[in-house]
């Protein structure tokens, strides 16, 4: 068995005064794709933050490809082959949607082929390659923050919830992008809210409470057990799709 | 090869476009078109300032960086001119090694500031810039024995930009003197120094700039070092200030305080950027052409008014010359309610069908 690209052990954050993760412990296996889920406020998006190097961990370890990389800056973090998609789409609205992508290929060109293969899951963005990225729709600036992550072979991508205020046909492109990636053997740690998304490309999952991790285990096993759903996170798949 | 030579950005707005080539050939006609040494002054001190500003819109229209060391290191460009040729005499030697101490000490300068105060928020490094300058400025005042103190410096130049200097026969009845060449070479540095700005903001290096002043975490996630970056345009904005001061210090013959490193000028500066239209390079042309013909006409314009309207109660009065600064104000006023992103910054959105 591969041994686990990430680990997180015992990691506590704070924000300035407010102690946001109280010991958190998950694994993310090599090349398929784990969920990260809670309710809102649960520490999902600062576990990702801190695995990036934008808040840094006031105790414990982030463990990537077995080396500690919980003192590392940011861009190091990126230089080492991980990715990060932001909640808030963060595209560089002055640019174009080319040279937004120029940008995150960063010494790299552009991968005629692999621009090809994004552009079958997101058209638009090939429709609009030489338009501002700041006059694009919502849908389409998510699209070009996920694009832009996957334009160059990442070892790990993580991604903070990318169907969220999208329309429920771009959302199944994203389903289908997703799945795709997961071919190619990328591993992804991807932050949901929308449980039918999660279900539909997770693996492996964890869930977090009150800044901790409550359950891991496979997605398909917390997707048939609605009782655990209820407990785990206040919601039963029934009434969620 | 007009693509090359402007980087491939264009004005991208045909009123636009007119401006600039007016602004040009009036620039570069000056001597011919408007005898006589105000004009002149004008007109170089327009070349001057368009290096000046495109260099701060460098810092802080492209990289997000408000910078108030800028004149300190327009400063140390005059004041290095100065100091070289009134200690070494009047020769070119002494004008380029003037001139490049002053560029080292400006890189020096701004590589410290930068990694000292660039993990700041935007608004404490406004304030250590602003703090630093100040010290400068009030350094330079008490040096009295390097810097001429409160009263500068006044020095020679080479003969062959001096004003006296007569060179050639009169050419469409204009003198050919050592201030024709100053100015001709004033306006050629100019141009190449504002082509090598645009330049680089159109480069992949301009772009993780733009990047990082848009969202600064994002360009980190991608893997690009913030700080390296913006210490990098730091200096060679710094740098860029130093040559500018340089030239106005070897167009003057002169350099104190008042004339480089006070705080009116930096306002200027940023009167100008807000005119012509941040983060748009030739924002710094319009803008530095519009508010020094307005700073050094407006004046002469409301004496021909006021002719007009005498006897007239108020109005008379509110036209009377010493209120052209009431009227500049006005105008900026009026400039930053319906160009809220500057003049070119307006005219590129209205190209684009953008209200």
């Amino acid at each position: 068995m591969k041994p686990p690209i990430l680990k997180l052990e015992n990691v506590n954050t704070h924000i300035g005064p407010y102690h946001i993760l109280h010991g958190v412990n998950f694994e993310v296996p090599e090349g398929g794709l784990t969920m990260l889920l809670g309710r809102n406020g649960a520490g999902k998006t600062t576990s990702l933050r801190t695995i990036m190097g934008l808040w840094t961990a006031s105790q414990g370890k982030v463990i990537f490809e077995g080396h500690d990389i919980t003192e590392l800056s940011t861009p190091e973090i990126a230089r080492l082959g991980i990715a990060y998609v932001p909640e808030n789409m963060g595209v560089f609205t002055e640019l174009t949607v080319r040279e937004n992508m120029v940008l995150a290929a960063r010494d790299a060109k552009i991968d005629s082929s692999r621009l090809d293969w994004i552009f079958t899951y997101m058209p638009a963005l090939k429709k609009f390659w030489e338009q501002q990225a700041g006059l694009l729709s919502g849908g389409q600036k998510q699209m070009l923050s996920i694009a832009r992550a996957m334009i160059e072979p990442r070892k790990l991508l993580l991604v903070d919830e990318p169907s969220k205020g999208l329309a429920p046909a771009i959302i199944q492109n994203l389903v289908e992008a997703f799945k795709a990636l997961k071919q190619t053997g990328t591993t992804v740690l991807l932050v949901e809210q929308n449980f039918n998304f999660a279900k539909n490309v997770g693996d492996t999952v964890a869930v977090m409470d009150n800044g901790k991790v409550v359950h891991r285990g496979t997605m398909a096993g917390l997707a048939e057990d609605e009782a655990l759903q209820t407990k785990l996170l206040g919601l039963s798949l029934d009434s969620h799709q | 090869m007009l693509n090359s030579l402007f980087s491939g950005d264009f004005p991208r707005s045909r009123v636009l476009t007119a401006m600039l080539i007016i602004t040009f050939v009036g620039l570069l006609l000056t001597p011919f078109i408007f005898p006589g040494a105000r004009a002149m002054n004008v007109g170089a001190k327009i070349c001057i300032f368009i290096v000046l500003v495109a260099a701060f819109d460098l810092m802080l229209g492209y990289t997000g960086i408000l910078s108030f060391a800028h004149t300190m290191f327009f400063g140390i460009g005059a004041y290095g001119v100065a100091i070289a040729c009134d200690k070494l005499g009047p020769d070119w030697s002494s004008v380029l090694i003037g001139m490049g101490a002053g560029m080292v000490i400006s890189a020096v300068i701004a590589l410290v500031i930068s990694l000292f105060s660039l993990r700041v928020r935007t608004l404490y490094f406004a304030m250590i810039t602003l703090a630093v300058a100040s010290a400068f400025h009030i350094l330079c005042s008490q040096l009295g024995e390097v810097t001429g103190g409160e009263d500068g410096i006044n020095f020679m130049v080479p003969d062959l930009i001096h004003p006296s200097t007569q060179l050639a026969e009169p050419f469409f009845g204009v003198e050919i003197t050592g201030q024709i060449v100053a100015y001709y070479g004033l306006f050629v540095f100019a141009l190449v120094v504002f082509l090598f700005i645009l330049r680089v903001v159109n480069s992949p290096f301009g772009r993780v700039l733009q990047a990082i002043r848009d969202n600064e975490f994002r360009a980190a996630a991608i893997g690009y070092r913030v700080v390296v970056f913006r210490s990098i345009s730091t200096v060679l904005g710094s740098v860029i200030a130093a040559l500018a001061g340089s030239l106005l210090a070897l167009w003057l013959r002169y350099n104190g305080p008042g004339s480089t490193l006070g705080f009116d000028i930096m306002m200027d500066i940023l009167l100008i950027v807000v005119i012509g239209g941040m983060a748009t390079m030739y924002g710094s042309v319009i803008g530095a052409a519009i508010y020094l013909i307005a700073q050094n006409y407006l004046q002469d314009l409301l004496k021909l008014v006021q002719a007009d309207v005498e006897g007239i109660p108020v109005i008379s009065g509110m036209l009377h010359p010493d209120r052209w600064l009431l009227w500049m104000g006005l105008a900026f006023i009026i400039c930053v309610y319906y160009f809220p992103w500057g003049i070119v910054g307006k005219l590129r959105m209205r190209a684009l069908g953008i209200k």
